[in-house]
Order: C-alpha cells, then sequence, then structure tokens
C-alpha cells in the first residue's frame, strides 16, 4: 500500500508536469491581456499534427523544435488578427472569441488530417521503463519532465532577464503605465501570445509520444490547466506550477482509494482554496 | 518501418480527398437523389461525425452509402430509388441525437431510421423510434440492453451484444494465458455489460476477479490505473477501453513495459485503434466482429475493393456495420414488399442475410424474438504489421455467434407487438 | 416619449402573438415543433444568462451546471420519486437555485474573467458528478427509463408525452411565468440597482449599496431559471446527459445573449432562435458544420458585438 502511494505521489507529479506546461501558457496570456485562450488545447492538438506530418522529414527531434515555433507563428498570426481588436472591449467577446476558434480548430484538423487517431512514434529507446521497480518512470516520462522544468526555467529566465521579459510583468502589472514609457504594447503583446502558444505546441509534440493523436487531444486537457491557474493564484506563474504539480498529486491519490472522485477532486480542491484563501495559494493581494 | 512513415502522407492526402470531395457533394446537393416517377424511400443516419467516435461514424457512413449505390444500382426499394439522409448526432449530446431522430422522423418523413454508434444514444433514440413506429437499425451500439431488457419490436442491432463477444474469447483467455484477470472498464453502460459478460464467462471457467478500475470516456492518463494493475499481479490485464481511450491506454501499458509482464487482452477490438496505435503497440488477443481479410469467403474481396475505391482505405467491422444496415432496410422492405415498420419487422424476424451482404463463413440472420443479429465473431491476436498494410490482425479462432449468444431467455428480452 | 413605448407594447405583443401560434406555422414553413420548443427552452435558458449579464454585467460561464442540475432534478425525480411532470419542474428548478445559493458565495467577490473562469470550473464539479456517479445518475448513459408523465388538472388530464402541441404549451406557460417573474424584478427598484452595479460598480458601492450581496441574487435568480429551463430541457427530450452541464453548453448560451443583443430583454430569445436554426441546418448540410458555428462566433464577435436587437435599434435611432 505504501508502494502504491509512493507511486502515485511520483507518477501524479509527471502528470502535474505536463498540466503545469499548458497552465503556464494560458496563464501567461490571461496575465498580459485579460484573455482566457480556450483555444489552447486546438493550439495543443495542431502543434502535435505539424509534428506528425513533419516527423517523415526531420524526426522526432526536429519536430520538438520545429512544431512549437510554427504553432507560436499561427498564435501570433490569431492574435494579430483577430484577438488584438477586442483588447479594451469587454473581456466576454475574446472570451467567445476564443471558443469560436476551439471549434475552428478542432474541426480543421478533423478536415484535414481525418478523424481516425494517427500513429505518433517517438525514438523507441525513450518509451522503455528506465527500472523494472518503478516501471511507470520511462525514459519519455523523465525526458517530459525535463522538457517541462526546461521550460519553465527558460521562462522565468525571459520574464526575469530579458528586456521583453522585464516589459511583460510590468505589463502584467501596470499595462497603462508601461504603454506611457515608450514601450510598444501592441507587440509586446503579440510577443506574450506567442509564447503562451509555444507552451501549447511544445505540449502537443510532448502529448502525441503517450496519448493518441486525435482531433480532440487538447480537450480534455485544458480544463485541468483552469485548476491548475486558479489553485496557485491568478496572476502568479509560480503558482500556476505549484497549482499543476498538486492537482496531479492529487488526482492521483485518489485514484487508490476512490477512483471515481479521481476528476471531480481537482474542483474540489479548487473549492477549498477559494474558501480559505481567495486569491490561491500563491496569488497576489488584490490581483483579481 | 521507413516504408511506414514513407506511406503516412499518401494515405493522408487520399484521405482529404475523399473528405474534400465528401464535403463537396454534400453542400452542392444535400443528399438528394430523386427519381422521376417516384418519390425516393428514405433512410435517416443519425451517427456522430464530430467528436470521439467520428472516426467509427464516418466509416458506418461509407458502408451506408456503398449500400446506397448496390440497392438503386439492383432496382431501389419496391421499385424505387433509396435515399441517404445524414444527420450528426454528436458523440455523445443525447439531445441532439434525440432532436435528429424527431426530425428525421417528423419533418423527412424516413421510412428507415439507423443509429447510433454510442450505446447511450442508440438507445435514447430507440426511444423516439418506438414512439413513433419506425423501422430502426442500430449498426454499432454494443450495450446489451438493446436486443434485451429494452428490446423493442421495431429495434434490430447489427453488431454483438457485449455478452456474444465475452463468451466468444474468455475460453481462449483463461486457458492460454491464465485465471487471474484485472479489469480496465470505461464507465459506460457498454462497459459494464462487456465486464459483466466477461465476469460471468470467466467464472463457469474458474476465472477469478483481482480487480478493476472504472475509466471514465475521454481518459488521456491511465498511469495511476496501470499502476493499481500492476501491483495485483494479474495473469492478465483485460482492456475494454474503446476507440481514442484504447489508444491511450495500450500505447501507455506498452510503454511501461506491461506487455513484458503480463498477458494484455481485452474483448472488443477494432481496426480503428490499431491503425491508430504505433506498431510496438499492436498487442494483444482480442474479438473482431468483422475483418477485412477472409481470403476463403465469397464477395468479401469485391466488398474490399468497392470501398478501397470509395474512401481510399480497407474496410473496418464499422463500413460493414453501416453496410449491413442499410442493405438490412431495403432486404426487410423487399422480403415484406410493404413499407410498413409491422410487416418489415416480422419479415425480419429468422431472416438471414445473403452471402454478398453477410460476408463471413457462416452467415448471418436476425435472431426470432429478439431482433439481434447472430454473425460470426472472430478471435486473434493484433499484429505490428501483416503480409498487407492495414493487416493488423491475425484470426486465429472463428467463432459461430449461435454458440455464444446464449438462449434468447437469457438476453432478457420480451418483444410486445402492437395490436 | 409615448412613441417608443408603443414600440416596446407593440414588440412584446407581436413575440408573444409569434410564440402562441407557434406550432400553426412553424411546420407550414418547414420546420418541426420540437425545435420551436427547443428555442423557447433555451431561449429561456439564455435569458436567465442574460440577466445576470445584460442587467447585471456578470459573465457566468457556467449556467451549463444549473441547467443541468435542473434537467437531472426533473428526471430523477419522475424516476424515483413521485411521476409527476409538475413536480419534476418544480425540484429540477429547486435543486438548481439551491447550488446556486450555495456556490455564489464563493465567487461573487470574483470579476471579469476570473469570474467566468471560476463559474466553469465550478460548472464542471457539477458535471463529473453526474458523469461518474453512475448508480444514481446513470452516468455517461444518461438518465433513461422515464418520460414526461400526463399532466393531471382534477377534472381532466392531458397527454403531454404524445400531443407535441400540448407540450409546446407547457413549456410556453412555464417560459411565461419565466419571463413575467423576471421582467418584473428588472422593472423594480432592485434591478435599478443592478443596472447601476453593471454600469458604475464603485459608485454603487459608495452609494452604500451591498454590492456582493446584490450580485448573489441576481445570481441566484439567473441560476432559478436556467434550472427551470434545465428541468424543461429533461422533458423536452425524456432523458437526461451529462453533457447538458458541460462547460461547452455554456459558452452556447452565453453566445445566444450577445448574438440576440444582451442589453434587450427579448435578445437571448432571438439569439437562441438564430442559433438553434442554424445549428440544426448547417449540421444537416455538411460535416464541417463545427468550422461554420465557429465561424460564426467570430464573426458575431468582430462585426455585430451589440446583437441583432442591437443593431436594429441603432439603426432605429440613428
Amino acid at each position: 500500500m505504501t508502494q502504491l502511494i509512493l507511486f502515485n505521489v511520483f507518477n501524479g507529479l509527471i502528470v502535474g508536469a505536463f498540466y503545469a506546461l499548458m497552465a503556464l501558457g494560458l496563464s501567461l496570456i490571461l496575465n498580459l491581456s485579460g484573455v482566457i485562450n480556450f483555444a489552447h488545447g486546438g493550439f495543443l492538438a495542431i502543434g502535435g499534427y505539424i509534428a506528425f506530418t513533419l516527423m517523415p522529414f526531420i524526426g522526432f527531434w526536429g519536430g520538438l523544435i520545429v512544431a512549437p515555433v510554427l504553432t507560436a507563428i499561427l498564435g501570433i498570426v490569431v492574435e494579430r488578427f483577430l484577438i488584438r481588436r477586442l483588447y479594451g472591449r469587454d473581456p466576454l467577446y475574446s472570451l467567445l472569441l476564443t471558443f469560436g476558434l476551439a471549434f475552428i480548430f478542432e474541426d480543421g484538423t478533423r478536415f484535414i488530417w481525418g478523424a481516425q487517431s494517427l500513429p505518433f512514434q517517438v525514438p523507441g529507446w525513450l518509451v522503455t521503463p528506465l527500472s523494472t521497480d518503478y516501471f511507470f518512470l520511462t525514459g519519455y516520462r523523465l525526458f517530459m519532465v525535463l522538457v517541462v522544468a526546461s521550460a519553465v526555467i527558460g521562462l522565468f529566465v525571459i520574464l526575469g532577464y530579458t528586456r521583453l521579459g522585464i516589459r511583460i510583468r510590468a505589463g502584467t502589472l501596470d499595462l497603462e503605465t508601461v504603454s506611457v514609457l515608450g514601450v510598444n504594447v501592441r507587440v509586446l503583446r503579440s510577443m506574450n501570445f506567442g509564447l503562451g502558444v509555444y507552451l501549447a505546441g511544445l505540449a502537443g509534440v510532448l502529448a502525441v509520444g503517450q496519448l493518441g493523436l486525435q482531433p480532440t487531444i487538447g480537450s480534455s486537457l485544458i480544463m485541468p490547466s483552469f485548476v491548475a491557474i486558479i489553485v496557485g493564484g491568478l496572476g502568479s506563474l509560480p503558482g500556476t506550477l505549484l497549482g499543476g504539480l498538486l492537482i496531479g498529486v492529487a488526482s492521483g491519490l485518489t485514484t487508490v482509494f476512490f477512483p471515481s472522485a479521481s476528476e471531480a477532486v481537482i474542483y474540489v480542491m479548487m473549492a477549498v482554496v477559494l474558501l480559505v484563501r481567495p486569491r490561491g495559494l500563491l496569488g497576489e493581494e488584490g490581483r483579481f | 518501418m521507413s516504408k511506414d512513415l514513407f506511406s503516412i502522407p499518401v494515405k493522408r492526402r487520399t484521405l482529404l480527398e475523399a473528405g474534400l470531395a465528401i464535403g463537396a457533394m454534400q453542400i452542392a446537393s444535400p443528399f438528394v437523389v430523386k427519381s422521376l416517377a417516384d418519390e425516393p424511400v428514405k433512410i435517416g443516419l443519425d451517427n456522430p461525425l464530430t467528436g470521439t467516435y467520428a472516426a467509427v461514424g464516418k466509416n458506418e457512413l461509407i458502408g451506408c452509402q456503398l449500400a446506397i449505390e448496390q440497392i438503386n444500382a439492383k432496382g431501389g426499394i419496391l421499385g424505387r430509388q433509396a435515399e441517404l439522409l445524414v444527420e450528426d448526432s454528436t458523440s455523445g449530446d443525447a439531445g441532439t441525437a434525440v432532436e435528429k431522430a424527431r426530425k428525421l422522423i417528423d419533418r423527412d418523413h424516413i421510412n428507415f431510421l439507423v443509429g447510433n454508434v454510442n450505446s447511450a444514444l442508440a438507445l435514447a433514440m430507440a426511444g423516439v423510434s418506438f414512439e413513433k413506429g419506425v423501422l430502426h437499425i442500430v449498426p454499432g451500439g454494443h450495450t446489451d440492453a438493446i436486443t434485451g431488457s429494452s428490446c423493442h419490436w421495431n429495434v434490430f442491432r447489427v453488431c454483438n451484444t457485449t455478452q456474444m463477444e465475452a463468451n466468444a474469447i474468455s475460453g481462449t483467455l483463461i486457458k492460454d494465458y491464465g485465471k487471474k484477470w484485472y479489469y480496465i472498464t470505461p464507465d459506460y453502460s457498454f462497459g459494464h455489460t462487456l465486464q459483466a459478460g466477461l465476469e460471468k464467462a470467466a467464472a463457469a471457467l474458474g476465472g477469478i476477479e483481482v480487480g478493476g478500475d472504472l475509466t471514465p470516456l475521454g481518459t488521456t492518463d491511465f498511469s495511476s490505473y496501470l499502476i493499481k494493475a500492476q501491483s495485483t499481479n494479474p495473469d492478465v490485464i483485460i482492456f475494454l477501453t474503446q476507440g481514442d481511450d484504447m489508444v491511450n491506454a495500450l500505447k501507455q501499458a506498452v510503454q511501461f513495459g506491461l506487455d513484458k509482464k503480463f498477458h494484455l487482452a481485452g474483448a472488443q477490438q477494432e481496426l480503428e485503434p490499431l491503425e491508430g496505435l504505433p506498431p510496438e503497440a499492436r498487442i494483444g488477443t482480442w474479438v473482431f466482429e468483422w475483418y477485412w481479410k477472409q481470403p476463403n469467403v465469397p464477395h468479401v474481396a469485391e466488398f474490399v475493393e468497392a470501398v478501397k475505391k470509395k474512401s481510399g482505405r480497407v474496410p473496418t467491422a464499422r463500413t460493414w456495420f453501416g453496410y449491413v444496415s442499410t442493405w438490412t432496410c431495403a432486404l426487410a422492405a423487399n422480403t415484406a414488399k410493404s413499407l410498413e415498420a409491422v410487416k418489415m419487422a416480422k419479415a425480419l424476424q429468422g431472416f438471414k442475410l445473403p452471402p454478398e451482404i453477410a460476408l463471413m463463413p457462416d452467415g448471418a440472420f436476425y435472431r426470432e424474438g429478439q431482433n439481434q443479429l447472430i454473425p460470426n465473431l472472430y478471435v486473434g491476436n493484433a499484429q505490428a504489421q501483416g503480409s498487407e498494410p492495414d493487416d493488423l490482425f491475425k484470426v486465429t479462432n472463428v467463432v459461430k455467434g449461435a454458440d455464444v449468444a446464449g438462449t434468447l431467455e437469457d438476453t432478457g428480452c420480451k418483444l410486445t407487438w402492437p395490436a | 416619449m409615448t412613441s417608443v413605448g408603443f414600440n416596446k407594447q407593440s414588440a412584446n405583443l407581436l413575440v408573444w402573438l409569434l410564440l402562441l401560434a407557434m406550432p400553426f406555422w412553424l411546420p407550414a414553413i418547414g420546420g418541426y415543433v420540437e425545435l420551436g420548443e427547443r428555442v423557447v427552452v433555451l431561449g429561456l435558458a439564455a435569458m436567465a444568462v442574460n440577466f445576470l449579464l445584460g442587467y447585471t454585467g456578470v459573465l457566468s460561464f457556467g449556467h451549463a451546471a444549473y441547467f443541468g442540475l435542473g434537467a437531472y432534478g426533473a428526471g430523477m425525480t419522475i424516476r424515483y420519486l413521485v411521476p409527476s411532470t409538475g413536480l419534476g419542474i418544480l425540484v429540477g428548478t429547486l435543486v438548481g437555485t439551491l447550488a446556486g445559493a450555495i456556490i455564489g458565495p464563493l465567487i461573487i467577490r470574483l470579476r471579469g474573467v476570473y469570474f467566468a473562469m471560476v463559474t466553469i470550473a465550478f460548472g464542471q464539479v457539477f458535471y463529473f458528478i453526474a458523469f461518474r456517479w453512475n448508480s444514481v445518475t446513470g452516468g455517461d448513459d444518461g438518465l433513461n427509463g422515464w418520460t414526461r408523465m400526463p399532466l393531471n388538472f382534477g377534472i381532466t388530464t392531458v397527454d403531454i408525452l404524445h400531443d407535441t402541441r400540448a407540450f409546446y404549451y407547457l413549456i410556453l406557460a412555464v417560459f411565461a411565468v419565466s419571463v413575467g417573474v423576471m421582467a418584473w424584478l428588472l422593472r423594480s427598484p432592485f434591478g435599478r440597482t443592478l443596472i447601476a452595479i453593471r454600469e458604475n460598480e464603485r459608485r454603487a458601492r459608495f452609494l452604500g449599496i451591498p454590492v456582493d450581496q446584490h450580485i448573489w441574487m441576481s445570481w441566484v435568480i439567473s441560476c432559478c431559471f436556467a434550472a427551470a429551463a434545465g428541468a424543461l430541457y429533461a422533458l423536452l427530450n425524456n432523458f437526461v446527459d451529462p453533457r447538458a452541464l458541460y462547460w461547452t453548453q455554456s459558452g452556447d448560451f452565453v453566445i445566444m445573449a450577445v448574438l440576440g443583443g444582451m442589453r434587450s430583454f427579448w435578445g437571448p430569445l432571438i439569439g437562441a432562435a438564430v442559433f438553434v436554426l442554424l445549428q440544426d441546418y448547417l449540421s444537416s448540410q455538411t460535416q464541417n458544420w463545427m468550422s461554420f458555428v465557429g465561424l460564426f462566433f467570430v464573426l458575431v464577435v468582430l462585426f455585430f458585438p451589440r446583437g441583432i436587437l442591437g443593431a436594429v435599434r441603432r439603426k432605429v435611432t440613428s
């Protein structure tokens, strides 16, 4: 039993790391532009499909590098031509727009690549367990955690030390002042949106190593990411990371004791957090 | 290996073209094939085209379309042209499925209703068709109730009941792989009845259930269930999930190396998920409900060719379900010489499908008093790559449906005919 | 002034006449009565969402939960407790209202997108309960094995199961009561206060209005009518499944409200009619209807943010 719990804590951290990757992208966009990107799951699927299509030419590793970039470019195009028009209007509109985009992305991928799941193959040496006892620690999952960790570190380095990052953070706190200080807020928002979508694309490539590649692949992943953001604290990226890991573990542990509540448990967790600490675990006071 | 990778873009392109052609056809002329002399006989298909079941739903659609073409080429239904009206039921929204069924019946005045892949939607639609007295064929919803406790005089089913699939495979599994089973079961009526069926069949042979989990439809991460499964040290892990969930579960089980420790198996398997799996994960012992490679059965090769010409892919069991469902409508009317639902339903009691429709070594018939098609079942193993592309299943044993269908009393179906 | 009042009255009269005569003119123009029933039921839900969105200025993206609770409440009452349609509607409405009242205090302090996010997430709790609590709700298979029961008026019973027109008028009666109550509330001082909060929350607070309490009340009222619509939806299908609680259903309600015009009382009903007809038509014409519906969302947001009635009114006033 202890072993089972231990395994599930480990496993939950791995699963949670993946949620965190998606949630970080959502959180970036939400914090700076106040847009809930419902199409995030769609971008994830597109990242996976692009990687699949490019695989015969550039292999898995090439796809891992190129596909998220292409997805990010698509994201920037969407931001430039659609979402940008809605800044400054009621957030309702950007929300409905991305909701509609999610429909188009799901249906579009089905139209282009078919409804049938596609066989995506990652290098064979990655998909074997590293140890017979900890069989769930496959090379691929460890690799996934490493990618998430480096993406997170990279993100915090960008946000902490580059000009773009510092501006994003400043903009999150007070966009008006940043604008008055002569920063081109439009470009800033585009780049930030692209960065968020890049993370979705990366999550997409990583996901198809483990999951079947089909048009609805992203739709079941988006809600846990929402919860990760709320639990971690609105406006706080470290909070989002923490939230992702927590819900991964909570969901894994619940599977041991009360499997039919393993999805609902994360929402219950969210309710408790909101009740005890309405701003979320690491959220700043007065941010919402 | 490299051959496999290069063949994919070609497949995709043909699929794309097929999709474009279907899309263009629908926008240009919405399913209208009117004969000059008479109103066409209408068959309404209310089946998923979007969502989780879109892939299998579209395969059933192709089977229906092929059957319509053949029916019209062979003189139609009672001398009139047959027309297929297609509605997207969505994969899980009963409200939409029921509304579409009403629309087809009340506004379009269809003569036959066909659908659904999703057992729950099939049952909800059966409520409507029964209320309105329309002959209804369920191509691919497996839960037992449809031709069991909730059976109706007007509702016929082509695919097997879960109990039939369970009976067909449990003997092989216990004999060859062991008695201790762990179940990974999808949490909806199909999964529940399939597991119950297996438990019943296994218990009779001394099988033991060492544990099990109910996983909701749309589960992506199976790792915590797999961790639980391995901790009970079973002989066989039984995967009853379907479609995308099957792909996710098997992919992860193989990555965890569980295939090297235990035998992986299940009851129902289909070509669609096997095609979605990477070669190393195409493993396990399963039941197929129809398979395209039956070299010794007449007419199968022609059917495969016709479907390939239409969709660019080999037919799956789903294509066959759609094909048989639509042909059943035509055969029922032509045999009864009437479009009255009661007369047609009576004509189908014990009706044996002609060999060019049945496409099975022992043929197939609708069992009297239950309205359930009794076909052959194909037990065998998934394979990474067969002699041809798409040959992903090795049939080891063809089971006669009558041997696994149980008695009529077992099914719990009591038909009451309208006065 | 008088002409505006007259216009409003004649518009109301027109809407009611069209609704009352629906079973007669809709089949004549190629529709079917169930389609009309669906429009009225979903229209009520969209109007309930708009009570909060259009008149209080608070965006809920989780109303499907209360709609679905109403549906399960009605279905389960008939299935397990008492085979009575009237009681089903009552219990369904109460269940949804109660759930809204309990969730309310957890969320009313949030605003804007954050409010929307948290309402979605809470809605999902109910979705998963319905989805996984198999033995009671029927889980993914839905709650079946029941049908709407004949209405018993003492002197006579009306078979609303087979007589679709009778059932339509039952729906319309519930709709009329709900809409009447909403209109009355909006005209009361309470409704005026809600609009004041929508226009300038800070000022309302300075005036000493207990803003959170008002938003909570508006939220509960909105949940109540969404639940009533849900109860009718269950009766309409003789079936309930968890999709009725899924968050995308909430999105549909919001788009209906926006499409019709969220600053107009009848807007959401018109939005529901357009949305239902469009989806019904497109999904019979093309397999790729989702793309068209999605595109439609995008176009509405970009070019018709005030909705149909908003655009019409603008034209009339200019």
